[in-house]
C-alpha cells in the first residue's frame, strides 16, 4: 500500500512488549508482563485464559479505557491502522483527547461480557445506538434512526423499530448482547474487541450469538479479538489462538495448533476443562491450585505453582523463553526449549 | 406516564386526606376548649360567676356544640371549596387573614432555600466527585463539614453581625421599612428577593452539605458503572457522558429526599426567623395551639404538612422522570 510504514503482514493491530502496572495500595500490581501480540485484517484473535490473567486489562488499554491508576509501561508500543492507512502509536494519545475519541467507536469498537451494565438503564437502546452512530458519521438525526433500525434487524433483533423505542431492561440477556454487538457495528469499526461476550449466556444463545459474530465478520470484513476463558467457545470462531496466564503469553498458534497439538502445560490443562462431545464419559478435570495473586507472582515460569510437569531448580529460576515449533505455533516452556537444543 | 401522574396525584389527595384527620384530631387533643378560655379572658377578675350554661352558650356562638365529625366536615369543606380557613378566634378574624401573608414568606423562604440548596448542592458534588481526591476535593468536603458543624443561629448572628457592619445594610426582616407596608411591585419583590438571600444561605448550608455529599458519593458509584465505560468507548465527549450517564442518576437521591430537606428547613426556620426578625409561622403556630385557638394552628399544620406531601409528590414525579425504572416498579 501506499503508506512507507504499513505494518508487516497488513496487521491491523501490533501490540510490542506491552507492560501495564496498577498503583495500589498495597502496592505496584503488573497485571500485563511485557507481551507481544497482533491482528490481521479480517481475522479473529481468540484470547483464552482463566478469570485474572490480564485478557481485558491488555486489550482495554488499545483503546486506553484502563482507569487513572493504571501505566502503561514507556517501552511499550500498540501501533493501530487507521482508516486512512496511517499507523498511529495509541500509547501516545492524549487521554480522552480528540483523535483518540475519534478511534473509540469508530476504529476499535468494544463489546462487554455484561450487557446489562453496559448499557445505561435510563436511556432507551435507541438512544445509546444513535449516540454512537451521530458521533462517528456525518448523518442527520433521521438517518442515523435508519441507520440503527437496520443494525438492529441485521443482528437478528426482531420488531426493531420497536425495539428501538425500549429499555435495556425490557429486553432479555440474549437480546441485550444483540443490541450491544448493534451499537458497536454501528460505527462502522474495522476493530471488534468482544471481551468474554458470551460468557454470561446459557449455552444455546451463546451458539447463536457466536453464529451472528462469525456470519457479521464475514459481510463487514473486521478484524475482531475474541476474548474469552472457555477454549470450546473459541475453537468456533478465532483464527489464531494467544493463550494468557497471569500477564504472560505462554503460548500461541493457530486455532488448529492450540487445539489439536497444544504444548503448553496451561493450554493441556484448559483443554481438558473443557466438556466435549467426543470425549463423553472421560472425567473433566479442573485445573488444580489456584492462580497465585499477582502482588506475589512467582519467579521463573508464571505457571510452575500448578504445574504438573514442572522442572525443580529450571523452572522455578528463570522464565522460558519462546520457541518456535512451527511458523505459526510458539509456546513459552522449558519442556519444549530443551528438545530444541 | 399519564397513568403514572393519575396514581400518584390519587395518591396525594388520599394522604392529604388522611393527614386532615389527624391534624384535626391535634386540633382537639388538649383538654378544654376556645369557650373555656375566652370565657376566662373576659370575666376573670370581674367576680362574675360562669355557670356551664354560659359556657354552653359561649360554644354555640363559636360552632363548638356540634359533634367532632360534624366540626371535621365543616372545617374542611370550607377548606377545600372556599379556601376559607376559619376563625381566628383570638383575633377575632378570619384564619386567613392573620397567616395569609406569613405563608407566603414562608414558602418564599422555603423554596428559595431549596433552589440555593440544589444549585450548590448538585453541581459541586458532582464537580467534587469528577475531580475525587484532588485539592479543591477536599477543600468543597471540609467547607461542607463546617455546614454540619455551625449550628444555625450562630452562623446568623455572624452574617447579621458582618452584613451590619461591612455592608451598612440591615438584613433583619424581609422588608426594608420603605417596602414594609408599600403594595406589590417590581422593586418590591426586589427588596424581599434581597431581603431572603442571608435567610436562604444559612437554613441552605447545612442541607447543601448534606446533598453534596449525596450527591459526591452517588456520582462516585456512577463513575465507576460499566455503561460509563462503554459510553467512553463509543468516542462520547468526556463531559458530556458525564452529564449524560453518573450525572443524572446522581441526582436521584436528592430528588428523592426533596421533602426531607423542606422539613429540615421548616424546622431550622423558627431559630433563624428569631435571630433575623423573619415574620415566621412556627411562632404563631405554638402560641395559638398554647391559647386553643385551634383554626389558626390547624391551618398551619395542614399547611406544612401539605407542602410536605407536595414536595413527596413532586420528588415521584422528577424520578419517574429520571429513572423510567421507578415507574416499572410502581406502574
Ligand atoms: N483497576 C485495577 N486496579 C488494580 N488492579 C487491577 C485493576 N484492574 C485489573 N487489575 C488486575 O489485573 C489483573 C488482570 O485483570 P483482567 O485483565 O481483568 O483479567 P481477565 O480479563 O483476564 O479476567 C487482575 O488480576 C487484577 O489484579
Ligand atoms: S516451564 Fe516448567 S513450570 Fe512452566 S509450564 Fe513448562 S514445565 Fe510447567
Ligand atoms: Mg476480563
Amino acid at each position: 500500500m501506499a503508506n512507507p510504514k504499513q505494518n508487516t503482514d497488513d496487521n491491523l493491530l501490533e501490540v510490542k512488549n506491552l507492560k501495564i502496572s496498577f498503583k495500589t495500595d498495597e502496592g505496584i500490581i503488573t497485571a500485563v508482563d511485557g507481551i507481544d501480540f497482533s491482528v490481521k485484517r479480517g481475522q479473529t484473535l481468540g484470547i483464552v485464559g482463566e478469570s485474572g490473567s490480564g485478557k481485558s486489562v491488555s486489550t482495554w488499554s488499545i483503546m486506553r479505557l484502563l482507569p487513572k491508576n493504571s501505566i502503561i509501561d514507556k517501552n511499550s508500543s500498540i501501533k493501530f491502522q487507521r482508516k486512512s492507512g496511517k499507523v498511529v502509536e495509541m500509547t501516545k494519545f492524549k487521554k480522552n483527547g480528540r483523535e483518540l475519541r475519534k478511534i473509540r467507536g469508530g476504529e476499535v469498537a468494544l463489546i462487554f461480557q455484561e450487557p446489562m451494565s453496559s448499557f445505561s438503564p435510563v436511556y432507551t437502546i435507541g438512544n445509546q445506538i444513535m449516540e454512537a452512530v451521530l458521533h462517528h458519521r456525518d448523518v442527520t438525526k433521521k438517518e442515523a434512526e435508519e441507520i440503527a433500525v437496520d443494525m438492529l434487524d441485521r443482528v437478528g433483533i426482531s420488531n426493531p423499530r420497536q425495539r428501538f423505542k425500549q429499555y435495556p431492561y425490557e429486553l432479555s440477556g440474549g437480546m441485550r448482547q444483540r443490541a450491544m454487538i448493534a451499537v458497536a457495528l454501528s460505527m462502522n469499526p474495522s476493530l471488534l474487541i468482544a471481551d468474554e461476550p458470551t460468557t454470561s449466556l446459557d449455552v444455546t444463545i451463546q451458539a447463536q450469538i457466536l453464529e451472528l459474530m462469525n456470519e457479521l465478520q464475514e459481510d463487514l470484513g473486521m478484524s475482531i479479538i475474541f476474548i474469552t476463558h472457555n477454549l470450546g467457545v473459541i475453537a468456533q470462531v478465532a483464527d489464531e489462538i494467544n493463550v494468557m496466564y497471569l500477564g504472560k503469553i505462554v503460548e500461541r498458534g493457530t486455532t488448529k495448533d492450540i487445539i489439536h497439538e497444544p504444548k503448553h502445560p496451561y493450554t493441556q490443562a484448559l483443554l481438558k476443562a473443557i466438556p466435549r462431545l467426543d470425549r463423553i464419559g472421560e472425567r473433566l478435570t479442573a485445573i488444580r491450585g489456584d492462580i497465585p495473586s499477582p502482588l506475589s507472582r512467582p519467579t521463573g515460569c508464571p505457571f510452575y505453582t500448578r504445574c504438573g510437569k514442572v522442572i525443580p531448580g529450571v523452572c522455578d529460576v528463570k522464565m522460558p523463553e519462546s520457541t518456535h515449533l512451527s511458523d505459526t505455533h510458539t509456546v513459552y516452556c522449558f519442556l519444549h526449549e530443551e528438545k530444541d537444543v | 406516564m399519564v397513568k403514572f401522574l393519575v396514581q400518584r396525584t390519587i395518591g396525594m389527595i388520599i394522604t392529604m386526606f388522611f393527614v386532615s384527620m389527624m391534624v384535626f384530631a391535634i386540633m382537639e387533643l388538649p383538654p378544654g376548649d376556645y369557650a373555656e378560655r375566652w370565657a376566662f379572658r373576659k370575666f376573670s377578675g370581674t367576680g362574675a360567676q360562669i355557670t356551664e350554661a354560659d359556657l354552653d352558650n359561649i360554644r354555640a356562638n363559636f360552632g363548638l356544640d356540634r359533634p367532632a365529625p360534624e366540626r371535621y366536615f365543616k372545617w374542611i369543606s370550607g377548606i377545600v371549596l372556599h379556601g376559607d380557613f376559619g376563625e381566628a378566634f383570638a383575633f377575632q378574624t378570619s384564619v386567613n387573614n392573620v397567616i395569609g401573608q406569613k405563608i407566603w414568606l414562608t414558602l418564599a423562604i422555603l423554596f428559595f432555600t431549596l433552589v440555593v440548596t440544589y444549585l450548590v448542592s448538585i453541581p459541586v458534588g458532582i464537580y467534587a466527585a469528577v475531580r475525587r481526591n484532588s485539592i479543591e476535593d477536599y477543600a468543597l468536603t471540609a467547607f461542607s463539614y463546617l455546614g454540619f458543624a455551625l449550628p444555625n443561629f450562630l452562623l446568623a448572628l455572624v452574617l447579621l453581625y458582618v452584613s451590619i457592619t461591612v455592608f451598612d445594610s440591615s438584613v433583619g426582616g424581609l422588608f426594608s421599612p420603605e417596602y414594609a407596608d408599600a403594595p406589590w411591585s417590581i422593586d418590591k419583590a426586589k427588596d424581599l428577593l434581597s431581603h431572603l438571600v442571608i435567610p436562604a444561605i444559612i437554613l441552605a448550608w447545612s442541607a447543601t452539605a448534606f446533598q453534596l455529599q449525596t450527591v459526591r458519593a452517588t456520582m462516585l458509584d456512577e463513575l465507576n458503572t460499566l455503561s460509563v465505560t462503554a459510553a467512553r468507548a463509543r468516542g462520547v465527549p468526556e463531559w458530556k457522558l458525564l452529564l449524560k450517564y453518573p450525572a443524572r442518576l446522581a441526582i436521584n437521591p436528592v430528588v428523592s429526599t426533596m421533602s426531607f430537606d423542606a422539613n429540615r428547613i421548616f424546622s431550622e426556620l423558627p431559630i433563624v426567623a428569631l435571630v433575623l426578625g423573619l415574620p415566621e409561622l412556627g411562632e404563631l403556630l405554638l402560641k395559638s395551639y398554647l391559647d386553643l385557638d385551634m383554626f389558626v394552628a390547624g391551618a398551619i399544620l395542614l399547611i406544612l404538612t401539605f407542602m410536605i406531601v407536595f414536595m413527596n409528590f413532586l420528588s415521584d414525579i422528577f424520578l419517574a422522570i429520571l429513572d423510567p425504572r421507578v415507574k416499572l416498579i410502581e406502574g
